[in-house]
């Protein structure tokens, strides 16, 4: 067969080379914003409005990243996103944190100590993937307001924590689904309580689905724009705010390239968590069952 | 070390009554089989003595105390389950020692007692593995081990070999049988399988549809089924059924009229049965006799030889008989065969399905496992 297989016609041949050629231009194509975008943020602004959008730098340099770190204006500061970057690292971090542990104890809970009505309030839950956000914009800030945490930075937290249960439940839910039932009923015998179990027993083998839910809520939280624009201060704003207030802020000619910079440093850390742990991601997705 | 008793235990999900009121006692130092096809309640029975699931109603009690409300790990029991249950981030070691690390039992003490009953398992060289690089029947054994250290009362085995292959299976039936003799526990057992149930029990339970059928010895639940369902849940291959019609009954057993024609008396109570009962005949199939003057007879449709035996699927009327002969029958397939059977192997069974009383108790009716070993010899028995 592998002879077969290696002694191709030249119209096998061709069609091969045309296949590629078609893959090759698409990544092209897919990759070519995030160049453009590259190199137009390490050319003088000089540069951009005399050449052309593709052409490559000429004179590279790292005065716009720097500029867009420290002191482009975001409406009436001129401070950069440096600082709205670690803000939304203060709001990222506990808030993936808090809905990651809470998804892995609703998902044990609905798998491993089923009660009557499990199903439903599972079911209930999955709704919550589906609510569009615009719509609990009012009744949320109404709620932030009467526990006295509106515009604060705990206030944006608890409402990614609760947007991200229904999906970190989810998650863990199905993942636990495919855990053997008798290692719980072997870790009661053995004298182990409910939060033993899921501490010694499930949490140890949940690692593919922890990465999961961690990078995905990461993403979900860090690209946020609506919540961080309707609940947030002006100094817990997250970067993707301040990224819009920036590229807004017209004082004379536009500087693209700063525009450009503020965009990548605020796209950094999603592209960085998937890069680390992108292949965990994909393991996790189809991890069915752990086999003893 | 410990008796349980049951009573009336009943289970109940939403609706559905899974085990119907079932009582029972369990002896110290038995070895009991639950037998029964899937479905019948035998597993969420087990579960029920565990602790894991609450009975609906009913008792259960170790050594006379009522432990309903008590919680698995305190009930002194230990339990292997089908798929092993390891935990599979632990290693060996760590497996069996997690009850004693939960209590709080010293390192140094928690170690002593793993490589015990590592040693009675010759665990020994894996006790660094973790599950994943261990075989099937290794796995069982640290199943069986991780029960061990926990030194209960009573074991709980819940299908413990269904996983293995079929020779595996053989081995770890025989080195159960021989941990059983070495631990002198009680030992609760479920299993589809019944030749596990045979080969092990001192006494069977055989359940079907949340009841209990019949519990008694193999060699009792063998030769005198209670009910049509036992005798052909006992027993391999399946026992043969046969509609006769009852021509009289006799101080030395009913006389029946089988269906070529022929006539027996088989030495069974029918005392009570109105005149001319449609009754049902069971003769198991190594008890089916090839004879050319046998009553009996049909073509052979299929025709299995095993070497040692033969099995013989012979067409009469509507019914595939089946009849365990030699192994050297020169038999082919279409032959016609005749056969009979001893009137004293046969059985009767009523319109309700229930077997008529037989007038003699088999000599080895009353046998346990236990009875096997010579007298006088302690727990010696071939590994």
């Amino acid at each position: 067969m592998a002879n077969v297989i290696r002694r191709q016609t030249p119209a096998a041949r061709l069609f091969r080379g045309l296949l590629y050629g078609v893959l090759i231009l698409a990544a092209l194509f897919y990759i070519l914003p995030l160049v453009v975008m590259l190199m137009t943020s390490v050319k003088p602004l000089s540069e951009i409005s005399a050449g052309s959008l593709l052409s490559l730098p000429q004179n590279p340099t790292l005065t716009p990243w720097t500029k867009a770190w420290g002191e482009a204006c975001t409406g009436m500061r001129c401070e950069g996103v440096g600082g709205y970057f670690w803000n939304s690292f203060a709001i990222v971090i506990p808030a993936v944190l808090i809905s990651t542990t809470i998804g892995a104890l609703n998902g044990y809970a609905l798998t491993k100590w089923r009660f009557k009505g499990s199903e439903l309030v599972f079911a209930l839950m999955l709704f919550g993937c589906f609510i569009p956000f615009q719509v609990v914009l009012l009744p949320m800030a109404q709620t932030l307001g009467w526990l006295g945490i509106s515009s604060s930075r705990a206030g944006l937290i608890l409402v990614h924590v609760v947007f991200g249960i229904a999906f970190t439940t989810l998650f863990f839910r199905n993942f636990y689904v495919g855990i053997p039932n008798e290692l719980v009923s072997a870790a009661k015998l053995d004298g182990a309580g409910f939060f033993r179990i899921f501490w010694r027993i499930l949490l140890p083998v949940s690692a593919p689905i922890i990465v999961v839910s961690v990078i995905w809520q990461f993403t979900q939280i860090w690209n946020d724009f609506l919540f961080g624009v309707a609940f947030s201060a002006h100094n817990t704003q997250p970067v993707t705010v301040a990224l819009n207030n920036l590229v807004n802020t017209s004082t004379g000619v536009r500087e693209y390239n700063v525009d450009m910079a503020a965009a990548m440093i605020a796209a950094l850390p999603t592209l960085v968590v998937y890069v680390l742990a992108g292949k965990y991601f994909v393991r996790g997705l189809t991890a069915g069952s752990v086999k003893g | 070390m410990a008796t349980l008793q049951l009573h009336n235990i009943t289970k109940r999900f939403g609706d559905t009554e899974v085990i119907k009121g079932i009582d029972l006692e369990v002896n110290d130092r038995e070895f009991v089989v639950f037998v029964g096809p899937s479905g019948c309640g035998k597993s969420t029975l087990m579960r029920m003595i565990a602790g894991l699931e609450s009975a609906t109603d009913g008792d259960i009690l170790i050594d006379g105390q009522r432990i309903n409300d008590v919680g698995p790990a305190d009930r002194g029991l230990a339990m292997v389950f089908q798929s092993y249950a390891l935990y599979p981030h632990m290693t060996v070691e760590g497996n069996m020692g997690f009850s004693m690390r939960l209590a709080g039992v010293p390192k140094e003490e928690r170690r002593a007692k793993v490589l015990e009953a590592a040693k009675i398992l010759q665990l020994e060289p894996l006790l660094d593995r973790k599950p994943k690089a261990l075989s099937g029947g290794q796995r069982q054994r640290v199943a069986i081990g991780r029960a061990i250290v926990r030194n209960p009362s009573i074991f709980l085995f819940d299908e413990p070999l269904s996983n293995l292959d079929a020779a595996l299976r053989v081995q770890m039936r025989i080195e159960l049988a021989r941990l059983h003799d070495e631990l002198d526990a009680t030992m609760i057992y479920v299993t589809h399988d019944q030749i596990e149930a045979m080969t092990m029990a001192d006494k069977i339970v055989v359940l079907h549809d949340g009841v209990v059928e019949q519990v008694g010895s193999p060699m009792a639940l063998y030769h005198h089924p209670c009910n049509r369902f036992v005798a052909g849940f006992i027993g391999s291959p399946k026992m043969n059924f046969l509609q006769v019609t009852m021509t009289g009954v006799t101080p030395d057993g009913v006389a029946i009229r089988l269906p070529g024609g022929g006539e027996r008396s088989v030495p069974v109570d029918g005392q009570h049965l109105a005149p001319n009962a449609a009754l049902e005949l069971g003769v198991r199939p190594e008890h089916l006799v090839l004879d050319e003057q046998g009553p009996l007879s049909g073509q052979i449709k299929v025709l299995e030889r095993l070497g040692g035996q033969t099995s013989l699927y012979v067409q009469m009327d509507d019914e595939l008989i089946t009849i365990m002969a030699d192994g050297d029958v020169a038999y082919r397939v279409n032959d016609t065969v005749h056969f009979g059977f001893a009137p004293e192997r046969a059985h009767l069974f009523d319109t309700d399905g229930l077997a008529l009383p037989s007038l003699e108790q088999h000599p080895l009716a009353g046998l346990t496992r236990q009875d096997n070993r010579a007298p006088g010899s302690p727990s010696e028995e071939p590994a």
